[in-house]
């Protein structure tokens, strides 16, 4: 019950987009048509619910203050914790590279519609910050699957979303200067208004 | 070769003032006309969750401007070594360690910053100014004029967030840098006058719509359109 509570808590209420705007970058460019907004979205579900785990592995055993004491008893005073960034980055990258590999070859048809998006994911904050909030708040390895998913679907959520209105947006009359980029940051306010809703449920 | 082309080849060009009208091109360009986040989309990420209050903002341009202006002139230097195949992952290298000397020196002599900004740094990694000037400008021209590249562009980007944090924090919290505004017009006027303060501002969805307006206004005046 406390997992599916986190699970929903980090879809609606603590939503990557509208909460902490991670991952903007990809939500403004690739939201122009429902197609693409669904592929990459699903893409950043997919390498969120693999590398939040992979990366708490990493923390637990290797980089928070005496993790390593399983290897050595002399090593129990060891805190690598500074190199977290550098190697969670790494892992992603390799994460990365390695789910657009499988995908390549179990599933081209899928690697033809990602297409580009796969790559771009390494450097996509929401990807990043997924891993660096599950450190912070000292997740069990449970919980740190469920949050890698559950922020995964919000993203999801958020941009498909997103890509529905400005696909109808395109017949309007926007002014000049908000045509495109400003029009969407308004938009993506008023849909945060309607996320903040979510915040009264007491989960 | 005959020694006429050899000696041509050789001939030195005279060295190009230290800030040239080209030059200074690269640093105003970004600050209007080509700014990262309201023209060309960049960086927008992780930025705008810092900006409820001027201080942190403050800390976060900075940190930014030493990331995007060191990590272009490392892999400017590095720039013929670098095999094209393996570039994403030497940038992502070199931004992240920057990433972290930041964010270790900010632990060591601002604990208070670094609490308050918490994963925000971090995520300076993933900002896309930093990947757009690397795969832009640093990866083909030389050490100096990408310094001065990223400052421009970091510059460019420090007074939006700086813009943006100025309008939530005195509209949000009714002050500016922490000096109470609203209280002190509220003090002149009497005991019965009082400015609210609006809670919209505070959350994030006043940083989307203040950011909304700022663009708007902007490209009004530059006239920028997009199709």
């Amino acid at each position: 019950m406390e997992l599916f509570s986190l699970g929903i808590r980090s879809i609606f209420i603590d939503n990557m987009v509208f909460a902490y705007f991670l991952g903007m970058c990809s939500f403004l460019a690739v939201s122009k048509k429902v197609s693409t907004a669904i592929g990459l979205g699903a893409a950043v579900i997919f390498v969120l619910t693999v590398t939040v785990p992979v990366n708490w592995l990493l923390n637990e055993y290797v980089l928070k203050e005496g993790a390593l004491s399983w290897a050595m008893a002399d090593l129990a005073s060891v805190d690598l914790s500074f190199l977290r960034f550098i190697m969670f980055i790494a892992i992603i990258a390799a994460m990365v590279q390695l789910v657009e590999m499988v995908v390549e070859k179990f599933a081209p048809a899928l690697y033809g519609a990602l297409g580009i998006f796969l790559p771009l994911i390494a450097v996509n904050c929401a990807i990043l910050g997924g891993s660096l909030f599950m450190a912070q708040r000292d997740y069990t390895l449970a919980e740190a699957s469920v949050y890698g998913f559950g922020s995964g679907t919000g993203f999801c959520l958020a941009i498909v979303a997103l890509a529905a209105i400005r696909e109808k947006l395109k017949y309007s009359n926007v002014p000049n200067g908000l045509k495109g980029l400003g029009i969407t940051m308004l938009l993506t306010g008023l849909m945060g208004i309607a996320f903040m809703s979510f915040m009264g449920i007491d989960l | 070769m005959s020694a006429e082309t050899l000696e041509k080849a050789i001939e030195k060009k005279p060295a190009e003032a230290l800030l040239s009208k080209r030059r200074k091109k690269l640093v105003t360009d970004p600050l209007v006309d080509e700014n990262p986040i309201t023209i060309q989309v960049l960086g927008i990420c992780s930025a705008l969750a810092v900006t409820t209050q001027m201080k942190p903002t403050l800390v976060m341009a900075i940190s930014v401007i030493f990331v995007v202006a060191m990590s272009n002139f490392v892999i400017s230097v590095m720039r013929n070594t670098i095999p094209s195949r393996v570039r994403i992952i030497v940038q992502l290298a070199v931004v992240a360690t920057l990433v972290t000397l930041v964010s270790e020196v900010l632990k060591a002599f601002a604990y208070d910053m670094y609490k308050e900004l918490s994963v925000f740094v971090g995520l300076i990694i993933t900002n896309c100014i930093v990947m757009g000037r690397l795969e832009a400008f640093a990866l083909g021209n030389k050490p100096y004029d990408s310094v001065l590249d990223g400052l421009g562009s970091a510059l460019g980007y420090s007074w939006i967030i700086l813009a943006v944090a100025f309008f939530r924090e005195l509209w949000g919290s009714g002050s500016v840098f922490g000096i109470p505004v609203f209280d002190t017009i509220s003090g002149i006027f009497g005991p019965d006058f009082k400015l609210a303060t609006n809670g919209l501002m505070v959350s994030p969805v006043g940083a989307f719509i203040i950011l909304g307006l700022i663009i708007w206004v902007q490209r009004t005046k530059t006239g920028y359109v997009e199709h």
